[in-house]
C-alpha cells in the first residue's frame, strides 16, 4: 500500500496515516462499548450508570486503580509466554498451564521447608517457577522444533494436565488437612509471601513483569539475538539459508515464555493467593493469548493491552455489586473488542 | 512448405480429418512485463498427437492456458468445428470438452482415487456410490492399460499414477481435447514409455492429444505434428516425418551467434577444489525428481556452469550443497568432508550463495533493506557479545560495495517486500558478492534485472573469480554461461548429460542435451 | 469392586460420555471443513443456558432440546461469519467466542440459577431395563442418550457417504482443489459450521436438561476444551469419537464413584488420561499426521490461520 505521507486532509493536525491509525485503535473499543451498552439497555440496566460506576469503581480510588494493576501483572506474564515464541512464528496457547506448572514448582519450597529465610525462598521459588513452566513448554517446542506435533495442539492439552495436576496435589499430598473438604495447600509462611506495595493487593510482581516487557523489548530490537529472532518470524526458509539455526531458536523460546509464565503463576500464589489452590488463574493463560495476539506481540502495546482489558476484568465486581450484573457480563465487553479487531484483521491480511 | 504441411491429413491417424477441430488464430496475450503469446496460429486435429515445443518463457504454457480458458486473449480468435468461440473460464472450455492435465494436480493425498474422481464428475448424486464410481474407474483404467486401483489412497501413488487419475478425470467428463502440461517432469523413464502407449491409445480413440514439452526425444516418439515455439512466436509447425532435431533445435533456440570473446585462462588441474560433488545421488520423495550420480568439481579462480532448463535438478543440487538434502555420495568443501555441516559452517568456510527465487529464500520481506544486509553476516556486525548491532557498518560497507560494483542501491531505510523484483535481487548479489568468499554458488544471477545491472553484475562474478573465487553458476541464458564460464556441464533430468569447455563446444550441442536428445 | 459400584460407573460414564460425544461429533464435522473451534465450550454453554430457560418457561423438556440446538447452531454462526467471510485467525476469534458466550449466557441464566425443572425423563426400555447391571444404566435413560450413537452413526454416513460429505471434507482437505472442482468453499463451511452448532448445543443442554437438571455459570468447565481435544484423539473420525467419548465418561464415572467411597485413588490422575493418550498418539504418527489430520487445517496447526 503506497503512503506518501503527504497531508491529504489534514485531520487536527495529523497526516493521514497518523489518522487511521489512530482510528484503528480507537474503533473497535468505541464500537464494543456501544454494543455492551445495547445489551444492557436491553437487560433494563443504564448503561450510562454502569459505565460511570466502573470507571468510579477502577479510576475513582486508589484501591480500584491498584486493582487493576493486580490484574495486569499475570496478564503480562501471560501475554510475554504468547509474545516471545511468537516472534519466531510459533504459537503458544498454553500459558494458563504453564501458569500452572509454575505455581505448583514454586509450592515446593514453601511446603516443604516452611523456615527458609526470605532471602532463599523467593528465589528458590522463582527459579523452581521458571524451570517448571519452562520445562513444560519447553517439552512442546522440542516436539514442534522436531516436526511431531503442532504446538497449538500440545500446548492446548499440557493445558488441561497442568489443570489436573494441580488439583490432584491439592486434593492429595499437599492437601491442608485443616481446611477440611475446601481443596487448597497450606498457607505458605510470610516468607514465601512476595512483597507488597503499600497496604493493598498490589506486589512487586509488577516490576518483574514490567522489567521482562523491557527487557524483551530491548532484545528484540536491539541485539543480535532479538535480529535473528525477527528474520525467523518474517521468513523462515530466508533465515534458514542464511545460516540461523531454526531449531535451538524454537525450543530456546518456548522455554523461555514458559518460564515466564510459571514465574507468573508463581507471583498469583505467592502475593495474591498465599496458597496453593485449583482455578486461581481467571482464564489469565487465554486473556493473555488474546493480549499478544491483539498488540501484534510488540512489547510496548502489549503493556497498553494488558491495561485495557485488566480494567475491564476488574470492572467485574463492580458490575456485580452496582447493576446486579453476574461477572461474567465483562467478558462481553471483552469479546466485543476482540470482534472488531478479529473482523478487521482478517480481511486486511486478505487484501495484502 | 510448413503451412502446406499442416494442412495435409496425418497420414498415420486412424480417421483423417482435413478440417482442425479446434484453431487458434492470431492469439496475442500480453503481461506487464512481456508479450507471452504475439499473433499466434495453432490448428489442432482429432485423433492426432500434437507436441508444443519450446524453451521456458516461449510462451507454449500461456497459449494452453488461453485455449483452456484460463486466461482471456487480448487479440485473436478460437474457432471450434470451424465456428468461433468465446471461453470466459475454464468452465466454458470444459463445456467444449477441452481439458488440461496440469503440472500441478488437483488431487487430494488423503482421499482414496475414486473419492477424487467423483469430486470431479459433473453430476453426483446425493447418495454418494463409490462402488459404481470404481466400476467406471476400472473399465477407464483397462481400456487404456492405466492399471489404477480405485480404492488405493492417493497419497501412495507415485506421480505417474497421480497423472493418470487426472486423465481419468478428464475421460471421464468426457473430454475430446485433452492437453498435458510438461507431462513426463515428473516421470521415471518406464512411466514415459507407458504415456506414450496411452497416447496412442487415446489418438486410436479419436481424441485429439496436445503436450507441452521441452524434450525432444519424446515429442519425436509419440507426437505426429511438432509446433515450435520461442520468445512467443510461433516459429513453425513441422510433421513428424519430415522433421529432424537439428531442425528443431534450432528453431527453438534460435541461430549460432558470433564466437564470443573469452579471455582463456586456464586452472591447473592439481589445485585443490572448493567444491567437489562426487556421484551424488539423492532420493526424492515418491515421484520427485532426483540426482543421479551427479558429479562436479569447482576450483578457484574457475567458472563452471550448469546449463539445463529450469526443473532438470538445479534447485536439488543447491539444496546438496546447502546440506538441506540428504545424499549418497561425497561432498567436499576445501578439502574438508561437509557433509553434515550446517550451513552456518559452510557460510564461516566462505560459502556464499545467490538463491533461485529471492523474495521466497534470501530477503526477509518484513525487515528493512539494511537488516536484510546483515543476515548472512550477523558475526561480523554483532558487537559486545551479541547485545547490539552495527547498523552503521551495514550501510557504509553497502555505500561502499555500490561505489566498486556500480550496481546502484535501493533506498535502505524500507522493508524488503516494498521493493521490485530486480532490487531485491540487487540486495542479494550486494550482500553476497560484498566480500571475497572462496565459493560462490549463483541461481539465475541476472534474473530480473536490467541490461546494464546485469552486465556490472557479470563483471562482479568474474571480478571474484579473478580475486580467487570458485563460482557455480546455474544459468539458463546460454549467452551468459558461454562468455563467462570456464566450463559448462549440462544438466538434465537429475543427470550431468554432458561436459564442455565454451569454445570446444556449440549452443547447438549444449542445447541438445539440455533437452534430451540423443543424438 | 461390587455390582453397585460398577452399575454406578457405568451409568455416569453414559450420561458424562453423551454430552460430550455430541460436542466431539460436531467438532469432527467443523474440523473436517477446515475449522477448529476452541469456542465450543462457548457453544455448548449456550446450549446449555436457552435449553434450560425454555425447558423452566415452557415445562417442555423437549422444547428445551430443541432451543439448545438451535441457539447452538446460531451462536456458531457468529463464529462462522468470524472465520470464514472475515477470514478471522481462528484460534483467536474461537476464544473470544468463549469469553462472549460466558457473559451471554451468565446474564440469561442469572434469573434461572437454582430453578428446579424436571427435565428429561427416563424412558425404560421394558425388557432390557431388566438385565442386571447393565439394565439400569444403560436402558433407563433420556432420550438423547438413546440418540447419540445413532447420531454418531448418521454423522459418520453424512460425512463418507453422502456427496455433500465428500465436498466439504474436500473443503477441509485443500480449497484450491475444491474451488478447481467448481464447489463452494465458503457456503460449505457455514453449513457444516450450523451442523456442528446444532450437535454442540444438543450437548449443552443434555447436560443442564437431562443430566444436572439446574443451570450454572459456566457450568460446562472446560468440557468443550475436552472434545476438542477428544477430537484429535478420535482421529478426526466420528465413529472413533465413541471410544474417547467412553474414556472420557469412564474417568469422569469413575472419579465421581470413587470419591463417594473416600478411595485413595486420585481421580485427577485418571482425568489426565485421555490428553496424555493424545499427545502420545500426535507423537507416534506425528509423521504421518500428513493423512490423518485434515490438511486444510494444517495453516491452523502452524499458526498461520
Amino acid at each position: 500500500m503506497a503512503e506518501t505521507g503527504a497531508l491529504a486532509k489534514p485531520f487536527y493536525g495529523l497526516s493521514s496515516r497518523q489518522r487511521d491509525v489512530l482510528l484503528q485503535a480507537v474503533t473497535p473499543p468505541l464500537i464494543a462499548l456501544a454494543g455492551f451498552a445495547a445489551l444492557l439497555a436491553a437487560y433494563g440496566k443504564n448503561p450510562l450508570a454502569a459505565y460511570w460506576d466502573v470507571l468510579h469503581g477502577t479510576f475513582g480510588s486508589v484501591r480500584g486503580l491498584t486493582e487493576v494493576f493486580v490484574i495486569m501483572i499475570p496478564l503480562m506474564f501471560c501475554a510475554l509466554a504468547v509474545a516471545i515464541p511468537a516472534r519466531i512464528g510459533m504459537v503458544n496457547v498454553g500459558g494458563e498451564g504453564q501458569l500452572y506448572i509454575g505455581a505448583i514448582f514454586a509450592a515446593y519450597a514453601p511446603l516443604t521447608w516452611p523456615d527458609l529465610p526470605t532471602a532463599v525462598m523467593l528465589p528458590l521459588m522463582m527459579c523452581a517457577a521458571f524451570i517448571g513452566g519452562g520445562l513444560w513448554a519447553g517439552l512442546c517446542g522440542y516436539l514442534r522444533a522436531k516436526s511431531l506435533v503442532s504446538e497449538v495442539l500440545s500446548t492446548l492439552l499440557m493445558n488441561s494436565v497442568a489443570g489436573f495436576l494441580l488439583q490432584y496435589l491439592v486434593f492429595g499430598v499437599w492437601h491442608d488437612p485443616k481446611s477440611s473438604n475446601f481443596p487448597q495447600s497450606k498457607p505458605y509462611p510470610a516468607a514465601a509471601v512476595l512483597p507488597h506495595l503499600g497496604t493493598g493487593r498490589l506486589h512487586v510482581g509488577l516490576f518483574f513483569a514490567l522489567g521482562t516487557i523491557a527487557l524483551f523489548w530491548f532484545v528484540l530490537y536491539k541485539t543480535r539475538w532479538g535480529y535473528e529472532m525477527r528474520a525467523i518470524g518474517g521468513n523462515q526458509e530466508a533465515a534458514r539459508r542464511s545460516g540461523i539455526p531454526i531449531v535451538r531458536y524454537i525450543v530456546l523460546l518456548f522455554v523461555i515464555g514458559g518460564g515466564i509464565a510459571g514465574i507468573g503463576g508463581m507471583a498469583e500464589t505467592s502475593a495474591i493467593q498465599g496458597r496453593l489452590r485449583p482455578g486461581f488463574s481467571s482464564s489469565y493463560g487465554y486473556i493473555g493469548f488474546l493480549v499478544s495476539w491483539m498488540s501484534g506481540h510488540n512489547p510496548l502495546l502489549i503493556v497498553v493491552i494488558s491495561f485495557l482489558l485488566a480494567v475491564i476484568t476488574s470492572g467485574r465486581d463492580v458490575l456485580q455489586i452496582t447493576q446486579d450484573l453476574p461477572g461474567a457480563a465483562v467478558n462481553i465487553l471483552m469479546a466485543l473488542i476482540l470482534f472488531v479487531v478479529l473482523a478487521r484483521r482478517g480481511t486486511q491480511a486478505e487484501t495484502r | 512448405m510448413s503451412t502446406s504441411a499442416s494442412m495435409r491429413p496425418d497420414s498415420i491417424a486412424a480417421g483423417p480429418h482435413s478440417m482442425p477441430l479446434v484453431s487458434l488464430r492470431r492469439i496475442t496475450k500480453r503481461f506487464p512485463a512481456v508479450v507471452a503469446n504475439d499473433h499466434v496460429d495453432l490448428d489442432i486435429y482429432s485423433g492426432e498427437v500434437q507436441a508444443i515445443l519450446g524453451e521456458n518463457g516461449s510462451g507454449k504454457s500461456t497459449l494452453m492456458k488461453v485455449l483452456y480458458g484460463y486466461y482471456r486473449a487480448d487479440e485473436g480468435d478460437i474457432f471450434f468445428d470451424g465456428k468461433p468461440v468465446v471461453f470466459k473460464s475454464p468452465q466454458d472450455a470444459r463445456r467444449f470438452r477441452i481439458g488440461m492435465l496440469f503440472q500441478n494436480f488437483t488431487l487430494i493425498p488423503a482421499f482414496t482415487v475414486a473419492e477424487n474422481v467423483a469430486l470431479f464428475l459433473p453430476e453426483l448424486k446425493i447418495r454418494l456410490d463409490l462402488k459404481e464410481i470404481a466400476e467406471r474407474i476400472r473399465d477407464i483404467s483397462e481400456k487404456y492399460q492405466l492399471r489404477i486401483d480405485p480404492m488405493a489412497y492417493v497419497w501412495r501413488l507415485s506421480m505417474g499414477e497421480q497423472q493418470k487419475i487426472e486423465l481419468i478425470k478428464l475421460l471421464l467428463a468426457n473430454a475430446r481435447v485433452l492437453i498435458f502440461d510438461e507431462p513426463t517432469r515428473v516421470l521415471a523413464p518406464h512411466e514415459i514409455e507407458n504415456l506414450m502407449h496411452v497416447f496412442r491409445q487415446l489418438k486410436a480413440d479419436n481424441y485429439a492429444v496436445l503436450f507441452i514439452t521441452h524434450k525432444l526425444r519424446e515429442a519425436f516418439a509419440s507426437a505426429d505434428r511438432l509446433t515450435v515455439m520461442r520468445r512467443g512466436a510461433r516459429i513453425g509447425t513441422l510433421m513428424r516425418a519430415e522433421a529432424d532435431e537439428r531442425q528443431i533445435v534450432s528453431m527453438m533456440f534460435g541461430a549460432e551467434p558470433q564466437a564470443v570473446q573469452r579471455d582463456g585462462s586456464r586452472m591447473s588441474v592439481t589445485t585443490r577444489p572448493v567444491l567437489e560433488l562426487a556421484s551424488v545421488t539423492t532420493a526424492g520423495a515418491l515421484g520427485e525428481l532426483c540426482l543421479e550420480n551427479v558429479s562436479l568439481t569447482v576450483r578457484p579462480h574457475e567458472v563452471v556452469g550448469i546449463a539445463g532448463v529450469s526443473g532438470s535438478g538445479q534447485k536439488e543440487i543447491g539444496d546438496v550443497i546447502l546440506g538441506l538434502l540428504p545424499h549418497n555420495g561425497a561432498k567436499r568443501f576445501d578439502g574438508h568432508d561437509a557433509t553434515g555441516w550446517p550451513i552456518s559452517r559452510l557460510r564461516q568456510h566462505g560459502l556464499a550463495m545467490i538463491p533461485e527465487n529471492p523474495l521466497w529464500m534470501g530477503v526477509i520481506g518484513s525487515m528493512t533493506v539494511t537488516e536484510n544486509m546483515a543476515i548472512a553476516d550477523r558475526a561480523r556486525y554483532a558487537r559486545h557479545g551479541g547485545l547490539s548491532m552495527d547498523w552503521n557498518g551495514v550501510r557504509n560497507d553497502a555505500a561502499r560495495f555500490e561505489e566498486r560494483s556500480r550496481i546502484p542501491m535501493p533506498n535502505l531505510a524500507v522493508p524488503a517486500e516494498t521493493l521490485s523484483g530486480g532490487n531485491l535481487q540487487r540486495i542479494v548479489l550486494i550482500r553476497e558478492l560484498g566480500q571475497q568468499h572462496k565459493l560462490i554458488v549463483a541461481f539465475y544471477p541476472t534474473q530480473a534485472l536490467d541490461l546494464p545491472t546485469a552486465v556490472s553484475t557479470r563483471q562482479l562474478l568474474v571480478d571474484a573469480r579473478d580475486g580467487g573465487a570458485g563460482v557455480l553458476l546455474i544459468s539458463e541464458d546460454l549467452d551468459e554461461l558461454f562468455t563467462l564460464c570456464d566450463t559448462i556441464l549440462v544438466l538434465c533430468g537429475g543427470r550431468i548429460a554432458g561436459r564442455f569447455r565454451p569454445e570446444d563446444t556449440t549452443r547447438d550441442a549444449v542445447g541438445r542435451l539440455m533437452t534430451g536428445s540423443v543424438a | 469392586m461390587n455390582i453397585a459400584f460398577i452399575a454406578g460407573v457405568l451409568s455416569n460414564a453414559v450420561l458424562s460420555g453423551t454430552f460430550i460425544l455430541y460436542a466431539t461429533v460436531g467438532e469432527v464435522i467443523g474440523e473436517r471443513a477446515g475449522i477448529v473451534n476452541l469456542g465450543l465450550e462457548g457453544v455448548m454453554l449456550v446450549g446449555a443456558v436457552m435449553g434450560f430457560v425454555v425447558t423452566a418457561q415452557t415445562g417442555n423438556p423437549y422444547l428445551g432440546v430443541l432451543a439448545a440446538a438451535l441457539a447452538g447452531a446460531a451462536f456458531n454462526m457468529i463464529f462462522a461469519y468470524l472465520v470464514v467471510t472475515r477470514r478471522g485467525n481462528q484460534l483467536a476469534s474461537g476464544l473470544t467466542l468463549m469469553f462472549f458466550a460466558q457473559g451471554v449466557t451468565a446474564i440469561i441464566g442469572k434469573a434461572f440459577v437454582g430453578k428446579p425443572i424436571t427435565g428429561l425423563t427416563d424412558l425404560r426400555i421394558p425388557g432390557l431395563a431388566e438385565l442386571p447391571v447393565v439394565g439400569h444404566a444403560l436402558f433407563q435413560k433420556d432420550l438423547l442418550v438413546y440418540l447419540v450413537i445413532p447420531i454418531t452413526v448418521a454423522a459418520w454416513f453424512l460425512l463418507y457417504r453422502t456427496s455433500w460429505g465428500l465436498r466439504m471434507r474436500a473443503v477441509g482437505e485443500d480449497k484450491t482443489v475444491a474451488f478447481a472442482a467448481g464447489l463452494k468453499p465458503h457456503r460449505l463451511q457455514y453449513q457444516a459450521l450450523f451442523i456442528a452448532g446444532l450437535l454442540g448445543g444438543i450437548g449443552g443442554g443434555h447436560l443442564s436438561i437431562a443430566y444436572t437438571k439446574t443451570w450454572q455459570e459456566g457450568m460446562t468447565a472446560g468440557a468443550g476444551f475436552i472434545a476438542v481435544g477428544l477430537v484429535i484423539f478420535a482421529a478426526w473420525s466420528p465413529v472413533r469419537a465413541i471410544l474417547g467419548a467412553v474414556v472420557f465418561g469412564g474417568a469422569v464415572a469413575l472419579q465421581l464413584q470413587l470419591q463417594a467411597r473416600g478411595a485413595n485413588v486420585s481421580p485427577f490422575l485418571l482425568d489426565m488420561i485421555p490428553y496424555l493418550l493424545v499427545l502420545v498418539v500426535l507423537m507416534l504418527f506425528g509423521r504421518v499426521k500428513g493423512r490423518v489430520v485434515p490438511a486444510g487445517l494444517k495453516d491452523v496447526f502452524e499458526g498461520t490461520g
